[in-house]
């Protein structure tokens, strides 16, 4: 646990320095005052890079949006474009989109830095969702790091935002399209939702404060509380230490891995170029946004084929498959093919990836804290809820491209508007029998790994004509991992009465804890530690 | 015919003026009479027309050899005259030559199936049998004709059309065809098709005839200079000039690039997350090693 933990030789105790370091540090004492700090340790594994990736392409994109903001105008004044862009001459836009086609035909590097931006900001969120579902898996969110799960949380929602604000600001016809819907949404909100509208976007859609008002939460309040998040974020991942995956020497109570300087530092900063060099790569060579093709914005346009962001497509998708259900009461339009798909959908998904680590944690009733990751597959339950998750998200999102679908794969939209219909509520639930069939299978295959070794294909003939397949015991190692987790044994609540007749005690909450404990670890058959102790005391191999 | 012999009778009794007066259906008689003449005319003349415009440059050879194609390749649907079968095929008489340049010349007719939309393919017939075809089409009724490459040919370098022509297209044609002309869906299996290979002459000839689910753009709709703006901004669209930036993964807006960086650029970061990780890996493997020869002791064994 202790920062200095790492290997179990203390190999690290003799720091070799060179003499300029030495000499600082003699008069300066900078390395007493930053040992704990320098001297943390980060355990390996490609998984606890994701993050990483979300942190460097953030730093990117600061960097690139910061070059944007010289150039770009938040105005919706009307001006006419006699830019280096012809195609676009003589036509009337606002100014919000014609700085955006001089920062990308006439600012030097401008459309370079645009696509930077905007590439960035796609793997930026990717790799929060990523990282996301890598923490949710491996069981990270486990005490005491549900309040930096509820963190990260809070970004991933701040990014979406953050997003969508950006991909609007351009004041492109793609992006208005956009905002329209967005308008759509806080309209269709019950009682206040008229008076909400009007008040963002400062009378009726699309008006001329929008953009301005974006444009404020897009550089200023939204960077700010993501900087601000970021660092709480990293500051516990420091002060909680990272999790490492069970192996040996690697226990619940130390963290093996490499000192944050100068080994981590290295590695961590040579990522961030990597990260940085991929971008301008990708941005270099790979177009992506290209407003000049879908022209300035005016309401009564439309392309074909008008998608947001990947992010915002789980939103489009929910809103493309919902049925046009709209009430008329008193005079008042309730409209829920655009409240239930767009607020009401989002709003349950989210609610529950924020309360898991919560809802898990009544479930198996544990307190302890968990530095050891799990394995998806000894937490079968909870990998398939997971996987259900990612299939209904799926559904919703490749419903958000059922036009390009349709034309791709020459297919009827409506005919794939209802499969979709059908696969909303159907995939979650085949993938969630899929998944924990999985599972419980590779626990399976663990156990039989553990406890007979593993297969080597040599098949033996006895002198009575038997076949037999020579199995290999596996490593010390290898057993270590395999059977270091923790077997959580369902809640069993005992016989309703004792032996007087009196009703056992325990609030309804209990029953429906005891129920969904039931529900989550009945099935395990994973190997415990004691099984695979009683194959190495040689009780009899199997 | 009995009843208004009666009223003259009776009114032949109360007014011998009103006698002399016209027969109280004489109006529709003459109404009747001259919308037929007008009709009879106005069939003459057009048809006269429509035979001077096939025979512009149709000879007599085309035609039979037009009708001959006609008969083995497109009656079965369309009937032998032309006049289209119920379910099968539309009336031919009026659509031109040009809406059988597009059909014929695109590949779409002779279709494979009965479908929502027949797709473009390879074209069955080379140029001179679809110019035969569509002479022979153009006889049976007035419709456009073929238009000359004046009509079409456009500069995709002129500032003022290209212009002129995206602001046409964004309004007219982009809410199914997509920006730059990428293509989109329409319901029940139909679908916009993709302009970015087809060929002037054809975009043209489309706007014209509006074939299939498409709209026509006729000359009082849309000028032919507008529709050759619109042909010079997509032409513009192509070239790298009008479309910077690298790789447009087909100009289909957010959806291909979301895929592309979920796949491609996520495979590539993830190859070099296993890099970077996997490098410790064997430094700490070596460590652990370093660790059980020096002491003698499992690293393996935890307790």
């Amino acid at each position: 646990m202790s920062a200095t933990a790492a290997p179990p030789d203390g190999a690290f105790e003799d720091v070799k320095t060179d003499p300029v370091s030495q000499w600082a540090d003699e008069r300066l004492s900078l390395y007493k005052g930053t040992r704990t700090l320098i001297r943390k340790v980060f355990p390996d594994h490609w998984s606890f890079l994701l993050g990483e990736i979300a942190l460097f392409s953030f730093i990117l994109i600061l960097l690139s949006g910061t070059f944007l903001t010289l150039w770009f105008k938040p105005s919706m004044a009307e001006v006419e474009y006699h830019g280096s862009y012809y195609p676009l001459n003589g036509v009337s836009m606002s100014e919000a989109f014609a700085s955006t086609l001089n920062i990308s035909f006439d600012v030097r590097a401008g459309l370079l830095m645009r696509q930077v931006h905007h590439w960035a900001a796609l793997i930026f969120i990717m790799a929060i969702m990523v990282h996301m579902l890598r923490i949710f898996f491996t069981g990270a969110f486990r005490k005491p790091r549900e309040i930096n799960f509820l963190i990260g949380f809070t970004l991933l929602i701040l990014a979406l935002l953050e997003g969508f604000a950006g991909y609007s600001l351009p004041d492109d016809l793609l992006s208005g399209t956009g905002l329209r819907i967005a308008s759509g949404v806080v309209l269709s909100i019950p009682i206040v939702g008229t008076y909400l509208s009007y008040f963002l976007f400062g009378g009726d859609f699309p008006g001329h404060d929008f953009i301005p008002r974006l444009f404020t939460i897009h550089v200023l309040l939204i960077p700010a509380l993501i900087v601000g998040l970021l660092t709480v974020h990293l500051i516990l991942v420091f002060v909680q230490k990272h999790t490492q995956w069970a192996g040996p020497g690697k226990t619940n109570e130390n963290v093996v891995g490499l000192p944050f300087m100068p080994v981590y530092m290295a590695k961590a900063g040579g990522f961030m170029f990597v990260i940085f060099g991929v971008t301008f790569l990708l941005a270099g060579l790979v177009q992506i946004n290209p407003i000049w093709a879908y022209g300035p914005y005016t309401p009564d346009q439309i392309s074909a084929g008008s998608q947001p962001d990947w992010y915002i497509g789980f939103l489009e998708g929910s809103l493309r498959m919902m049925p046009n259900w709209e009430w008329n009461l008193w005079g008042h339009t309730v409209s829920f093919n655009v409240l239930i798909p767009s607020l009401i959908v989002p709003g349950i998904l989210f609610t529950g990836l924020a309360l898991w680590p919560f809802l898990e944690q009544w479930v198996t009733g544990d307190k302890r804290e968990h530095h050891l990751l799990d394995r998806p597959r000894n937490r079968p339950t909870r990998t398939a809820i997971g996987v259900a998750g990612i299939t209904f998200y799926g559904v919703l999102w490749l419903a958000g491209g059922n036009d390009l679908i349709a034309t791709h794969f020459h297919l009827s939209v409506e005919a794939l508007t209802w499969t979709f219909r059908v696969l909303v509520f159907a995939g979650p639930v085949i993938a969630f029998w899929c998944t924990k069939r999985i599972a419980l299978g590779l626990q399976r295959r663990d156990k039989d790994k553990v406890l007979h070794g593993r297969e080597t294909g040599i098949i033996k003939v006895s002198l009575d004509g038997e076949f037999t397949e020579v199995h290999q015991p596996l490593s010390q190692a290898e057993v270590y991992r395999l059977t270091a987790h923790e077997v959580q044994k369902p809640l069993e609540l005992g016989p309703a009465t004792d032996e007087n007749g009196i009703p056992r005690p325990g609030s309804r909450a209990l029953k429906l804890r005891a129920k969904a404990s039931q529900l989550m670890f009945s099935d395990n058959v994973e190997t415990t530690v004691d099984e695979a102790k009683e194959i190495e005391a040689g009780h009899g191999h199997h | 015919m009995t009843q208004t012999s009666g009223i003259g009778k009776e009114s032949s009794v109360v007014n011998t003026l009103s006698a002399r007066r016209r027969h109280p259906l004489a109006a529709f008689v003459v109404l009747f009479i001259a919308l037929g003449l007008i009709g009879a005319t106005y069939a003459t003349l057009g048809s006269a027309k429509a035979k001077a415009s096939a025979s512009t440059g149709a000879t007599p050879e085309q035609l039979s050899e037009g009708q001959k194609l006609f008969l083995s390749s497109c009656s079965s649907c369309h009937g032998t005259q032309g006049q289209g079968i119920q379910g099968s095929g539309p009336s031919l008489v009026g659509v031109g030559g040009a809406a059988v340049d597009f059909q014929v010349g695109t590949g779409r007719m002779p279709a494979q199936q009965i479908g929502p939309q027949a797709p473009a393919k390879p074209r069955a017939f080379n140029q001179g049998e679809i110019d035969a075809m569509a002479a022979y089409v153009a006889s049976l009724g007035a419709g456009p004709d073929i238009p000359d490459a004046g009509a079409y040919d456009s500069d995709p370098k002129d500032r003022d059309s290209v212009s002129n022509g995206g602001v046409l297209f964004r309004t007219n044609c982009a809410q199914c065809h997509n920006i730059k002309g990428a293509g989109g869906a329409l319901t029940d299996g139909k679908y916009a098709p993709s302009l970015r290979d087809t060929t002037t002459k054809h975009i043209y000839e489309a706007m014209l005839t509006g074939p299939q689910n498409m709209p026509v753009f006729g000359d009082k709709v849309m000028s032919p200079q507008d529709k050759k703006d619109i042909i010079a901004y997509l032409v513009n669209s192509r070239s790298v000039a009008g479309s910077p930036g690298g790789l447009d993964l087909g100009s289909i807006g957010p959806v291909s690039e979301g895929l592309f960086v979920w796949t491609i650029v996520l495979g590539l970061l993830i190859v070099f997350t296993c890099w970077i990780g996997a490098h410790t890996t064997k430094a700490s493997r070596a460590r652990i090693a370093h660790y059980e020869a020096t002491t003698g002791k499992d690293a393996a064994n935890h307790e």
